[in-house]
């Protein structure tokens, strides 16, 4: 099984005739995505040139293909009305890429999609993949493979490079999450680790934090609870207070957001941390019982 | 991005809220002697740097006289204000002129964003006047918070709770909850990551005025502001973050010697770590995102080969959707016409690496599978280098 996203997973794509929108629409279809349809203003009508229906509004590209995900491509100044817009269509699953979306723009779409109890993955995220099955948004669909481990990252190439290392290693994946590098996101850690607790085919999950925030913390309490055992790693153990590390929330502020915070929180639930990625694949081999 | 006192009170008295009368900045003592003029003889001159603590550290005097002004203004102007917060110094360039106030009360009032809570949170609180952190880690329960649906604003009575839970004396909190509301506006409008107004002072003649104000801007959102382009001012960045800027990369100073690129934020700072555990010290933190172009590449090397501390430079890539060997092409087109007279040494991973990998066999690049392997290369060349 995977959680969130599967063979069923029918996906519209806001911007899909833009730069980004257009190339990663191309690579999701040849992953096997099903990509129902696209939404630009003004396009509605007309067709892509691998024949995906473009309508103007989400609404109508929801009733004319059952769309129940969409992903967004747009530029950062349309992008929280793309989400809202998702949100209002009924999509259920909205899955932002977009990087650069001011911080009062996403208070107030997190706000809105939480009170239509609809799920927000990102923004500035790689998005969500089930090999095999789905993937929606930027991943390098050729390094995942089917397995039993699930992912969750605020990190975009820092999980490919993870990912690549357990799929060497003969460790697949039931899904990967980017849940993105803004401080303020749609779904946080534990929000994913509750479905990944409830998936039978789940063994394991390896979680990748970040300096900056406390969602590491909080998930960790959460973890304490759980019977699927947790894998962690940290980056940015020598990243400096009051830097911002590229990513929007990649940010220790006064004291609070440190990594070795967060490897503390997560140890003391019963994680084991990786020093560095490539210990990852043996700890999940550990956890897993198989010999390292 | 930061703006100045004088900057963030400008933005303040915009949304009614009531800040010392002043006379603008001085850059040079005479401003400063007909500034004092101008305020009836008296004034106080505060120094204009990015770093809190410059109370203590000299940055704030008060001139009796227009020419107690300028002698003042001589001293304070180009000199190196060194704080707490700002260990290498600061230079002094202008200097806010303001009225005295007769301060009988000082209060803290501000409004971050929460990222647990995902809404902006006003703080408020009866000990003002001293940096805020400090009061939040001795004394807690001095502190009250209030968070606030984004959907809904600022409420009244939420303005009147948060001054209540604090303590703040009751006659003032009426006009002090105004100011909140004030501040909260001009938050959201200007599109703040942080507002704070600390203190608060009451003053001697029962007045209640911002004595000092700071403001951060959410650089994300400056395309809804270009009123507020002016107020950047790179030259008290970093020289170096300050030429990243204006190339356009995603480039942090951290001052050690091994020169560092990598596509992506978590791989750059799980990069970082790695030079560390190797026994390196990382010059800076260098995203180069998706792709690897070869004028990208060629641009962040000159940047990186421009800091006098770097002895070694790693380039640590990932291909995905960008295959290795386009990323492998990038980087020795770049190279191959650059004179670099320091290692350099190359890890690539993930999609057509390999072939990546065999393009640069018998180039000046070293080249490495692991990033473990690749950050102990670069710091043994870099240490056997000089």
């Amino acid at each position: 099984m995977s959680i969130i996203v599967d063979e069923n997973t029918r996906v519209i794509v806001q911007g899909i005739t833009g730069r980004e929108g257009a190339f990663h629409t191309d690579q999701m279809i040849d992953y096997g995505t099903k990509i129902v349809g696209g939404v630009v203003p003004g396009k509605g009508g007309t067709r892509t040139e691998r024949g995906i229906p473009i309508f103007n509004t989400v609404k109508e590209a929801v009733d004319a293909t059952g769309a129940n995900a969409s992903v967004i491509f747009v530029p950062a100044k349309f992008a929280a009305d793309a989400i809202l817009e998702a949100n209002d269509g009924g999509v259920g699953l909205i899955v932002a890429i977009t990087e650069g979306i001011p911080t009062r723009d996403m208070m107030e779409s997190v706000r809105a999609v939480n009170l239509e109890g609809s799920m927000l993955i990102g923004p500035n995220c790689p998005g969500i993949i089930s090999p095999g099955k789905c993937k929606i948004g930027i991943l390098p669909g050729d390094i995942f493979t089917p397995g039993p481990v699930g992912l969750i990252s605020r990190s975009g190439t820092l999980t490919y490079e993870i990912v690549d290392s357990l799929t060497r290693a003969g460790l697949g994946q039931t899904t990967c999450i980017g849940i993105g590098g803004d401080p303020i996101i749609g779904s946080r850690f534990i929000d994913m680790l509750k479905y990944f607790e409830y998936d039978p085919d789940t063994k394991v999950v390896v979680l990748i934090g970040e300096i900056g925030g406390n969602d590491e913390e909080t998930a960790a309490e959460f973890i304490k609870t759980m019977k699927t055992p947790v894998i962690g790693f940290i980056g940015g153990r020598t990243a400096p207070p009051g830097k911002r590390m590229g990513h929007a929330g990649a940010i220790i502020s006064g004291k609070s957001g440190t990594a070795q915070a967060k490897v503390e929180a997560l140890m003391n639930a019963g994680v084991p941390v990786a020093d560095t990625p490539h210990e990852i694949p043996q700890l999940v081999k550990a956890s897993l019982g198989m010999t390292a | 991005m930061k703006i100045h006192e004088h900057q963030a009170k400008e933005i303040l008295s915009r949304f009614g809220a009531p800040v010392p009368r002043n006379a603008g900045v001085a850059l040079t003592p005479a401003e400063a002697m007909e500034g004092a003029i101008k305020l009836g003889g008296s004034c106080v001159l505060k120094a204009q740097v990015h770093v809190g603590g410059r109370g203590k550290a000299g940055g704030i005097k008060v001139a009796k006289s227009p020419e107690e002004a300028e002698q003042l203004a001589e001293k304070m102007l180009g000199m190196r204000l060194i704080t707490r917060q700002a260990p290498q110094g600061e230079i002094v360039n202008k200097l806010l002129m303001e009225e005295p106030l007769q301060i009988t009360n000082e209060f803290y009032l501000g409004i971050v964003p929460d990222r647990a809570a995902q809404r902006n949170t006003l703080i408020v609180s009866a000990m003002g006047g001293v940096d805020i952190e400090a009061v939040a880690e001795e004394h807690p329960e001095a502190i009250a918070r209030m968070p606030i649906d984004p959907l809904l604003g600022l409420r009244d009575y939420q303005a009147r709770a948060v001054c209540f839970d604090a303590k703040l004396p009751v006659e003032f909190i009426p006009r002090i909850a105004v100011i909140l509301k004030q501040l909260y506006q001009a938050y959201l409008e200007c599109d703040c990551s942080m507002a704070e107004i600390n203190p608060l002072a009451v003053t001697s003649d029962g007045g209640i005025i911002a004595a000092d104000a700071k403001i951060l801007l959410d650089d994300n959102a400056l395309y809804r502001h270009p009123e507020f382009l002016s107020m950047q001012e790179e030259n008290e960045e970093d020289p170096l973050e300050a030429e990243a800027h204006r190339r356009g990369i995603q480039y942090v100073h951290l001052g050690g010697d091994i020169g560092i690129i990598g596509n992506g934020a978590g791989l750059v700072m799980a990069t970082l770590d790695e030079v560390a555990r190797a026994g390196g010290k990382p010059a800076n933190f260098l995203d180069i995102g998706g792709g690897a172009k070869a004028e990208l590449v060629r641009n962040s090397l000159e940047l990186i080969l421009s800091d006098p501390n770097v002895k070694g430079v790693l380039f640590n890539i990932f291909g995905g959707i960008t295959r290795g060997d386009e990323v492998a092409k990038g980087i020795l087109e770049a190279t191959d016409k650059m004179d670099v007279r320091v290692p350099m040494v190359l890890r690539l991973a993930g999609t057509r690496a390999e072939e990546g990998m065999a393009l640069l066999k018998g180039t000046k690049l070293n080249t490495c599978s692991t990033m473990q392997d690749a950050a102990a290369k670069v710091v043994a060349l870099a240490h056997s280098a000089s």
